[in-house]
């Protein structure tokens, strides 16, 4: 152990209770002054429960098996519960994932970043003020001094982990955890709050222990970098050795699963399946007894696109862009205020419910949430047989049972998982579900909003691949929701960029990717993170 | 002979007891559902609870069935036979004792002696005040002071009986459960434990009211343990019929409001905050009077009195279960709005199907136990409930037993001096118990059912 090393966890072990089943199988690592280490991992790796251990935040149920934690000459295991205090945001910092949750809703950011400053440090009421301004400054908050004043819900999510990263360097802690500091944000945002970091680390001569799971975010940041499956580190490495020459199969696999920018899709389809002109989805707002109407929330605002037959449309924008709520009218799951939405040649913005019926067999939808998107309490043949009989796909009941059998040994599942439960199986096999059950009765159009963000990276790949590959068999078309830039050259032959409820830019994926004309794509592009392989040649 | 007498309560009762079994059957299709009951078997409380209740459900079950004897034959070839007005059901059969020792007045637990001082004649013929000695307890014995020992060796012997009882009754359960594997984890111990305490305990006062008042006798001279027993009957069926009408009410209008939104959600939510804005005494009091004022005026429908009770009983039922679905209809609205934004809704609705069967599949058995626990957390409120309005002279017709009007009568008795207190306590043993399994029981329902404390994949 140097005097440049700052924490050092020698064979940490955590398990459930007393003598269950280990979570964390005995890792060592250590971080340097004034360094990034980036913990990477998939969920269930065991790489937040290795933060929680070093701040001594273990839930009741789990314990620290074995193992030490060094922080400087301090074992953190043999101080008493008081002294761990201390050394909790004192010297130990921790940003979280949800900056939404982890501030208080009730109480104004002075107030809350007061309230932190006071417990460790002793500033007089005079100074308190000129310190906390010059926290909100550091960390990029415009108008601090007013800001002070100002509750959580008035700022943004990018506002509020600023603010977050203020509170953990209100007290200057010698170690920063910051535990998925981006996952919640925009891609945009992300980027910001990434450049942020990177400057406080310089200028403070920070050491950070960045818990991610995203490439992109390592490949930019990280000095050196740790790979963590089922409670133990496969690799350990410094950044440019570890891109240019993974040691582990699975490290490999993390790293490719980031596409490359290099290959593109053309756009090859002449006839439009579907084509939307106009539309417009404005929500009323209401007003006095009476509920009049005194305006609009205009959630999607004269938006005109078209996806050709077999073709992939990406419709791609950060959240409150309008997005999902576009595809979810071309379901008719929203109300349409205006514009028209044509389909296969038939308009269909005015059918109603019964007239709408034979339409819900060609457009389908693949949700988000793999969790949340199938009832708990039905078995997957219930869910997949559900859409097949009520638009009447399938004859009789040996057809339904063929057909369920073929599409679910088509997504990669076993026919005897017809009989199973949501619950038992993992997040990509319920997406692989979800998909089959689209698939069930045989559309011509599937709306995906964001199938794979919900997804582990190595897992999200596979979905993908899964879809392009089910394109090329059957013909559909995709209606391609996202906020993620890098999956769209794997995927998309046409892209249209939203941006609070209006398209602004569209054409063929290479032209966007290549030479984006618009300044809002420009920063998008800017702010993706970009291949790990480029950035470390 | 005898002639049977079927009152709309027992009718109802019994109805309940088959959509129980009913369910029952259905949840072997269901391995989830079937799951999670399980787990509320599997904790003690849970089981001992249960038995409890189930324990009062058979009592309120026996006292169900009503039947009226006949008169033996007044004359030489009459026809018709006449039958008695007095109603009697198959409990009153088992608690013979109890029901036919009448005293004269008040009496303590095991006295036998009265509680007042009556006019005595001695033996020399002059008049003197004392206690007498009653007219059915305690007659047995010749000398007053063999009472203690007396006590104690027949609680003894009936205790003995009710192990032997119980004995039986877990040795015939075990050869039924032979066949099948372990015991799956399910307390039977600590069931057949409760079940041994109860067969006692009912054998204790059976045996025992042959020969004394075990909670000693009322301002009539009726037993008090007859009169807690048989008010069972009106605190069980009033908290699961009263239930049983909030649901409707409660399942389909919050339901509907929380689907269909709009203008059903704008008339549902008036309704409800309309309903809990008048205060629930009143309008219940309101209520009771026009049920009298009905029973008055149509005098002839209800010729016998148990007739009577039963109508404003059913009443009430009604009255309480109308006043008291704005609470669960309130949650299960909220709850209705927050499973109708899910996806796996949302899918539902983009394969096209219907209304009806996206709520009865897709919204229903997701907010299930909302209902489940709000069905057992009621059932204790109702109990306690009917004690309130019996005791401010709302409640149940004073001739049908009932905890309240026990608690109502209690007024004067502890103002008495020396006061009188087993009526009270006896009611309110009974009734602690029962609300106190329903408690513990719904307690164990809510853990099983809520999916905040359930994890996934369990």
């Amino acid at each position: 152990m140097t005097n440049n090393t700052v924490l050092q966890v020698n064979d940490l072990k955590v398990r459930v209770g007393q003598r269950g089943h280990e979570l964390v199988k005995g890792i060592s690592f250590h971080i340097d002054q004034g360094e990034i280490f980036a913990l990477v991992g998939e969920s269930g790796s065991g790489k937040s429960l290795t933060s929680l251990s070093i701040m001594r935040l273990l839930p009741n149920a789990l314990q620290v098996a074995g193992g030490s934690i060094v922080l400087r000459d301090t074992h953190l295991f043999r101080l008493t519960e008081a002294q761990m205090n201390d050394v909790r945001g004192k010297r130990i910092a921790m940003i979280f994932q949800e900056p939404q949750s982890s501030l208080n809703p009730v109480q104004t950011i002075g107030d809350q970043l007061k309230e932190v400053i006071q417990l460790h440090q002793d500033i007089a009421a005079s100074e308190m003020n000129q310190k906390m301004i010059s926290l909100l400054e550091e960390v990029g908050i415009p108008e601090p001094a007013a800001r002070l004043k100002w509750y959580p819900h008035q700022l943004s999510g990018g506002q509020k982990q600023r603010i977050m990263i203020a509170m953990a360097l209100a007290c200057e802690p010698e170690l920063l955890i910051a535990d998925e500091p981006t996952t919640a944000l925009d891609v945009t945002i992300q980027r910001q709050i990434l450049e942020l970091l990177d400057k406080l680390r310089k200028s403070h001569n920070l050491s950070v222990l960045l818990i991610t799971h995203d490439m992109g975010v390592v490949a930019e940041m990280a000095d050196r970098v740790a790979v963590m499956q089922y409670g133990e580190i496969l690799e350990q490495a410094d950044r440019d050795t570890f891109f240019k020459n993974p040691q582990h199969e699975y490290s490999r696999r993390l790293i490719n699963s980031l596409p490359g920018m290099d290959h593109y899709l053309s756009a090859n389809s002449q006839d439009n399946l579907l084509s939307v002109d106009g539309l417009k989805i404005w929500f009323p707002k209401k007003k006095g007894i009476l509920q009049r109407t005194v305006g609009h929330t205009k959630a999607v605002d004269d938006v005109s696109f078209s996806v050709g037959k077999q073709e992939t449309l990406a419709l791609v924008g950060e959240s409150g862009s309008g997005k999902t709520t576009t595809g979810k009218a071309i379901l008719r799951l929203n109300e349409i205020y205006g514009g028209s939405i044509r389909f296969d040649g038939q308009e269909i913005t005015d059918l109603n419910r019964k007239a709408f019926m034979p339409l819900r067999r060609d457009i389908q939808i693949i949700f988000q949430d793999p969790f949340s998107s199938m009832n708990p309490r039905m078995s997957i043949r219930e869910i997949i047989e559900e859409g097949m009989l009520s638009l009447e796909v399938g004859q009789n009941e040996q057809e339904r049972e063929a057909t369920m059998q073929r599409l679910l040994d088509r997504v990669g599942m076993l026919p005897e998982h017809l009989n199973r439960y949501p619950h038992e199986f993992s997040g990509g096999q319920r997406q692989r579900i979800a998909i089959a059950r689209a698939l069930a009765v045989n559309p011509k159009l599937i709306i995906c909003d964001e199938p794979t963000s919900a997804l582990d990276v190595s897992i999200r790949g596979q979905v993908l691949d899964l879809l392009r590959e089910l394109q090329d068999e059957l013909g559909v078309s995709y209606l391609f929701i996202t906020h993620d830039l890098s999956i769209i050259p794997h995927l998309a032959h046409r892209v249209a960029v939203m941006k609070n409820g209006q398209i602004v830019e569209q054409g063929a994926t290479e032209q966007i990717m290549r030479s984006p004309q618009h300044p809002y794509t420009q920063q998008l592009l800017a702010a993706a993170p970009r291949s790990p392989l480029e950035h470390a040649s | 002979m005898i002639k049977p007498v079927i009152l709309w309560s027992d009718v109802l009762i019994y109805l309940l007891v088959i959509s129980v079994v009913a369910f029952l059957i259905q949840l072997r299709k269901r391995p989830q559902t079937r799951e999670r009951w399980r787990s509320v078997f599997t904790s003690k409380v849970g089981m001992v609870s249960f038995v409890v209740i189930a324990f009062y459900v058979l009592v309120a079950l026996l006292d169900s069935l009503h039947y009226r004897e006949a008169l033996p034959p007044s004359g030489e070839g009459e026809q018709t036979t006449a039958y008695s007005s007095e109603v009697k059901s198959v409990l009153d059969v088992v608690l013979h004792n109890l029901h036919e020792s009448n005293e004269k007045t008040y009496s303590a637990p095991f006295a036998i002696y009265s509680f007042a001082k009556e006019n005595l004649e001695a033996d020399d013929g002059s008049i003197y005040r004392d206690y007498p000695r009653l007219e059915h307890a305690g007659k047995h014995l010749d000398d007053p002071s063999e009472r203690t020992g007396d006590i104690l060796w027949r609680t003894l012997v009936a205790l003995m009986t009710g192990l032997l009882i119980a004995a039986v009754l877990i040795g015939l359960h075990k050869y039924v459960l032979r066949g099948s594997d372990g015991d799956n984890g399910i307390p039977w111990k600590a069931a057949y434990i409760t079940i041994a305490i109860l067969s006692m305990f009912t054998c204790w006062v059976i045996q025992l009211s042959e020969f004394y008042h075990v909670m000693g006798t009322n301002k009539v001279g009726a037993d008090v343990m007859y009169s807690s027993i048989k008010a069972i009957r009106t605190g069980v069926l009033i908290g699961t019929l009263a239930t049983m009408v909030t649901l409707p009410f409660a399942i389909i209008l919050g339901i509907s409001a929380g689907y269909f939104k709009g203008l059903v959600d704008d008339i549902v939510q008036y309704l409800y905050t309309t309903l809990s804005s008048i205060p629930s005494i009143l309008l219940i009091a309101a209520s009771v009077l026009l049920v009298d004022v009905y029973i008055e005026t149509n005098a002839e429908e209800f010729n016998l009195t148990i007739l009577r009770s039963d109508f404003k009983f059913l009443a009430l039922c009604a009255i309480l279960g109308l006043t008291s679905w704005t609470t669960l209809c309130r949650l299960l609205r909220a709850e209705t709005l927050k499973v109708s934004q899910l996806e796996y809704v949302q899918a539902a609705h983009a394969f096209g199907v219907s209304h009806g069967n996206i709520i009865s599949r897709h919204i229903l058995p997701n907010i299930t136990h909302i209902i489940l626990i709000a069905l057992v957390l009621d059932f204790s409120m109702f109990v306690l409930a009917e004690a309130l309005l019996s005791y401010i002279g709302v409640g149940v017709d004073p001739s049908m037993h009932s905890w309240g009007n026990m608690i109502n009568a209690a007024r004067s008795e502890l103002s008495r001096d020396p006061f009188v207190w087993w009526p009270v306590i006896s009611a309110f043993l009974l009734m602690f118990t029962l609300v106190l399994a329903a408690n513990l029981f719904s307690d164990e329902v809510r853990n099983a059912f809520d999916p905040r404390t359930v994890k996934e994949g369990n």
